[in-house]
């Protein structure tokens, strides 16, 4: 169980984001509700990090010393239950229960519910706190293992975050991994209408984190940039992954209307045409 | 723990409880800077590698505390009873949601904090975390009990919210009598047929006192600290509602939503009987001494004597 990843070349994990994408949108359209955009905006980064990083154990989700995934924004559920799937730890039929009475995938990300989650999120700003929590406990223990926090653009205007990126500094939490999904839309309309967020990686740097930026789609890069961050042990560092909301489906791709809304039949079967 | 003539604070108590616990690796100490005044300091001074200190940012402890106890920890994390509110809706999605064991203490709760003012007292967090499912809310009256109740806490498996007060007062209990303390379970000091007080916090002490005031009329009250606000004692309510017939809640919190509105609840659906709920009466308070503010919004053990012959009265007609 020391192994990390699943050994995919970048061929393969290109292959594995597609297979996810369709899950995605399956999922959204199949309930007619849901949050497709930013679910694939993140996708590459979490078929990268399931497939070529972290250290988990499908068949024992809770393996203590496991590496830790918080997806903070936790509405992006479908890009996580489409990775899971792949990972082994959901079944197509768990996708199905996707925001259904009973189901394991509840319409955000939740630990109670669903095995492989590690954090219950939905409010937005908390992930990177109980990240914090999670490598405290791992250097308490004695344990290398890691903690991995996705957190949205549009999450930053959370003051939560900013109370988060001090205290990492200021512990020297070296096993904390952020992701910035950056890809500029929120729910209401672009981040740069609702509340400008400028230089974000200048923002985390000036806190004392280390920071790289990358395109959020290109697999290369972006395990290059995991790797980098595993590099990085005397303190917290940041990935800001520029990416496209509903990247991969043409009328998704940086429109804010499909941050939370569900495509119509027509619209569903050209999604499917797009990402075959 | 010796009584010395100055009393005990439940804030002291909760601190020497900490100190209790430097053996048990298990347990990690969370605080928001104010570990000087909830007491969390006398645990960071003996074991710094199990204390996390995170400066003025309550909700970002939350989540800390979350994290740290999905990992196999038992986080005590603390700060000013009202700074917890600030953090009220990481405790309900993040700690109370996926029912995470968190023990969350807040310190200098109600009007009895004095002259800090009214934007340091408390009056609504019992309700609040009342409202929570998977929570245990908690509230000692004096530091015998709030260590004793803080040390089994270490073993309680839910999360939990445990108000305590910044003044010292005259103790209630004992080593021996805190002993019996059990989460959940309401403790009799005082029994009497003709009401029920049913107190928590400081106000054990006036509820004590007004019970000495009504014997001496030919009234007997029992006297009940409800130290443990949810799971509330439902069995012990309806049984004194059955055998008193008149209940009073005294309480250093707002009427709404705390120990009075608990107990209405339980009495309603069980046993109703009159209710006379002494405490803030939607309001905020203001600076001064805690004992001028007591007397000022009416919840001096006089006025639990008032309420006392009031819900007599009630029950009679």
């Amino acid at each position: 169980m020391n192994e990390r990843g699943m050994g995919l070349n970048i061929g393969e994990l290109e292959s594995m984001a597609k297979q996810c994408r369709r899950n995605i949108v399956k999922m959204v359209y199949g309930i007619g509700a849901g949050h497709p955009g930013g679910s694939l905006s993140a996708i590459d980064m979490l078929t990268a990090l399931y497939g070529h990083r972290l250290r988990v154990d499908p068949a024992n989700p809770t393996w203590e010393d496991r590496d830790r995934f918080i997806m903070s924004k936790g509405h992006a559920s479908p890009g996580v239950y489409s990775i899971l799937h792949e990972r082994g730890f959901l079944t197509a039929d768990d996708l199905l229960t996707y925001r259904k009475l009973g189901g394991c995938c509840q319409g955000h990300v939740d630990m109670k519910w669903c095995p492989g989650v590690d954090f219950s999120a939905g409010s937005l700003g908390m992930g990177l706190s109980f990240g914090i929590g999670c490598s405290i406990a791992a250097k308490l223990d004695g344990s290398e293992r890691t903690s991995w926090v996705m957190l949205g653009d549009g999450e930053l205007q959370e003051g939560q975050v900013w109370e988060g990126v001090m205290a990492a500094v200021h512990h020297e939490i070296g096993s904390l991994k952020v992701i910035v999904d950056r890809n500029g839309i929120q729910n209401d309309d672009f981040c740069e209408t609702q509340m400008r967020m400028f230089d974000v990686s200048e923002k985390f740097a000036s806190f004392g984190w280390a920071v790289m930026e990358i395109d959020g789609h290109d697999m290369n890069e972006i395990v290059r940039a995991i790797e980098w961050a595993d590099q990085v042990t005397d303190g917290p560092a940041c990935i800001v992954m520029h990416t496209i909301k509903g990247k991969g489906v043409s009328y998704m791709e940086n429109n804010p209307k499909f941050h939370g809304a569900a495509p119509n039949e027509e619209q569903f079967i050209l999604a499917m045409e797009e990402l075959s | 723990m010796s009584a010395p003539s100055g009393g005990g604070a439940s804030r002291d108590g909760y601190g020497a409880a900490l100190l209790e616990m430097v053996d048990d690796d298990r347990v990690v100490v969370i605080e928001a800077d104010l570990g000087k005044s909830t007491k969390s300091c006398l645990f960071r001074a003996e074991k710094p590698s199990h204390t996390v200190s995170l400066g003025i940012a309550e909700q970002n402890m939350m989540l800390v505390a979350a994290g740290l106890s999905t990992s196999g920890y038992v986080p005590f994390a603390s700060t000013f009873a009202i700074f917890t509110e600030r953090g009220f809706e990481q405790v309900r999605n993040g700690i109370a949601r996926p029912n995470i064991v968190v023990h969350l203490c807040g310190s200098h709760g109600g009007i009895h904090t004095g002259t800090d003012g009214s934007s340091a007292q408390s009056i609504e967090d019992l309700a609040i975390y009342r409202t929570l499912p998977n929570m245990t809310v908690i509230h000692p009256c004096d530091d015998v009990s709030a260590k004793a109740l803080t040390l089994e806490l270490r073993h309680h498996n839910s999360p939990s919210y445990m108000r305590t007060a910044r003044n010292k007062v005259q103790r209630a209990y004992s080593d021996e009598s805190a002993h019996e303390l059990q989460i959940g379970k309401g403790h009799i000091h005082r029994t009497g047929n003709d009401v029920a007080i049913i107190a928590c916090g400081v106000m054990l002490n006036e509820a004590l006192d007004a019970a000495k005031i009504l014997s001496k009329s030919g009234i007997e009250a029992t006297v009940v600290d409800m130290h443990t606000i949810k799971p509330l004692d439902t069995n012990l309510i309806s049984k004194l509602a059955k055998e008193c017939g008149a209940i009073v809640t005294a309480e250093d919190h707002s009427v709404i939503g705390g120990l009075g509105g608990a107990v209405a609840e339980c009495l309603v659906s069980n046993h109703p009987v009159p209710l006379e709920r002494i405490g803030v009466q939607d309001r905020f308070g203001e600076s001064g001494g805690s004992d001028e503010l007591l007397e000022m919004l009416g919840m001096k053990s006089s006025d639990i004597v008032q309420a006392a012959q009031n819900a007599i009265t009630r029950s009679l007609d």
